[in-house]
């Protein structure tokens, strides 16, 4: 596997998990972070190997927001040509489920990573916000407009506007998060999950969580026919074919991709 | 580190945190909640300290909340009350709550206000014989703070949290041990050394399972029984994988005494 400075890659069957290294940083996303991200989760959409991906902060902290001396530096033109949005997409356009796997603070970028997730599993010490008002700034990757999706509009707004943080038990009960968990326990649960995610048919991951996303991006009439076409498309391949005969043959199924 | 309204001595894995204003009845002023906050960071972040003993100097306890720091002129806008919980006294009961290693408490003398409720949030708690716990707040319009609505009934029973609560009487150290308020009693000069019996055993104690058992304890507040059995599940979990509980498992097959690190 390709080596990287600011994330580790750990591959264990087909579950790939990217950690942040940056602690000392508090796991600030500075671009060459967000590009190795996105790189590492290309590489991975690419091969046949993997099929769920976790990202992980550590025990203590998620990722604490963008990392403010490299964007200090930046005026409007280089914000305007700044690359990062780039891989904001990369990272959003990954096929695969992905989980992320949060301890202490997600915070801006931070948050906003997790919420580029399919899933997110919060640890008890977990803590979301979008503090960038406080900067004169606002969230820019998504913060304004996957948080509000997410939580609500009161809870978003409050978030965005005031700079406030919310805790694990806030986050579930407002459905950022699927789970909350011990935080030493909260990468294991995240790559159960993910082990568990990944035995089911690859095809059939690749169209649910495109399914998924449609709801975001269309009215719902659309999302329905995307919805019944990949419904559909499925029922051409053999997994789904394998999937049924072993659930009527009370067996595991053996998903092979095809 | 030195400190001047308070007495901090990390020995042999102990840290001991003396409330040191004497001649105020080791009221809380601002200057004492900075050092307290400094010496509970230190208990916090040190892996070394396994236990901590809260203590005080002089006849009392501690007064809570010293009111010359807070005399409100007539006229004068009031003070904001909420902030000073914000930013004081809640974040002390939360590390006090949430510290994942033992406290004990020996209240040598009064404990009134919310010297009384950082007393009872405290894990283990003496009491000499003539010491007393008030809940003041009562008497001059304000309500019991510093956790005092939540632990009371919890610890009393909702008729006892009450009757503290809205008659302000001094309850005695015997009375607080006969109702479940406090661990033990002692007899005024047998507290100090209890203390330190009990404070030097607990440092040799498996801290990390003894933290748990307070994480675990501390959510039973909140949770319903099958809640509560999950989060047990995911503990005993982490418990199982710590050095302590295969020494302490291996040590009880070969019958010797075990040497737990903490750990």
């Amino acid at each position: 596997m390709t080596d990287y400075e600011d994330i580790a890659a750990d591959l264990q069957g087909a579950v790939l998990t990217l950690s942040l290294q940056r602690p000392e940083a508090l796991n600030a996303l500075r671009q060459q972070t967000l590009a190795e991200i996105a790189d590492a989760l290309d590489a991975a959409a690419a091969g046949e190997q993997i099929r769920c991906a976790v990202v992980y902060g550590g025990e203590k902290v998620f990722a604490a927001g963008a990392d403010l001396n490299e964007m200090s530096a930046y005026d409007m033109i280089d914000t305007l040509n700044d690359p990062r949005p780039g891989y904001w997409k990369r990272i959003a356009a990954f096929p695969l489920p992905l989980i992320a796997a949060v301890n202490g603070f997600a915070l801006g970028g931070g948050c906003e990573l997790a919420m580029h997730a399919d899933i997110v599993i919060a640890g008890s010490n977990a803590r979301f916000g979008q503090p960038e008002i406080n900067l004169g700034i606002i969230p820019g990757a998504g913060g304004t407009q996957r948080l509000i999706r997410a939580v609500g509009k009161s809870l978003a707004s409050k978030m965005v506007l005031s700079g406030e943080f919310i805790d694990a038990a806030s986050a579930l009960a407002a459905g950022l998060a699927s789970e909350v968990v011990q935080p030493e326990l909260t990468l294991e649960r995240a790559q159960q999950l993910a082990h568990t995610i990944a035995a089911k048919s690859p095809l059939a991951l690749r169209q649910a969580k495109q399914a998924l996303q449609q709801a975001f991006e269309s009215p719902l009439g659309s999302g329905l026919e995307f919805e019944r076409k990949a419904f559909v498309m499925l029922a051409g391949s053999e997994d789904r074919r394998e999937g049924i005969d072993a659930f009527l043959e009370k067996r595991k199924p053996e998903f092979k991709g095809r | 580190m030195t400190f001047e309204t308070i007495e901090f001595v990390v020995d042999e894995a102990r840290a001991k945190l003396t409330l040191n204003r004497p001649d105020k009845l080791n009221s809380f002023n601002a200057q004492m909640h900075e050092e307290v906050r400094a010496a509970m960071k230190t208990v916090q972040r040190d892996d070394s300290i396994r236990c901590l003993l809260l203590a005080a100097n002089g006849r009392g306890f501690c007064a809570g909340q010293d009111l010359s720091d807070r005399n409100v002129a007539p006229g004068a806008e009031a003070p904001d009350l909420g902030a000073s919980l914000e930013q004081r006294y809640n974040p002390l009961i939360r590390r006090l709550v949430k510290l994942e290693k033992p406290v004990v408490c020996a209240v040598n003398g009064v404990a009134a206000g919310a010297g009384a409720n950082i007393a009872l949030a405290c894990d283990i708690v003496l009491a000499a014989e003539s010491a007393k716990f008030i809940q003041s707040f009562c008497n001059i319009g304000l309500l019991p703070d510093s956790g005092g609505t939540w632990s009371l009934p919890r610890l009393a029973g909702r008729a006892r949290a009450m009757g503290m609560a809205l008659l302000g009487d001094k309850i005695s150290a015997r009375q607080a041990e006969d109702w479940g308020l406090i661990w033990k009693c002692v007899a005024d000069d047998e507290l100090a050394g209890t203390a330190e019996q009990l404070t030097r055993h607990l440092a040799t104690r498996p801290t990390r399972g003894l933290g748990l058992i307070k994480r675990a304890m501390l959510a039973s507040q909140d949770n319903s029984l099958d809640a509560q059995l999950d989060l047990e599940r995911d503990l005993q979990r982490l418990a199982g994988r710590s050095d302590d509980y295969r020494e302490g498992v291996s040590a009880f097959m070969d019958k010797r005494e075990p040497e737990f690190k903490g750990r």
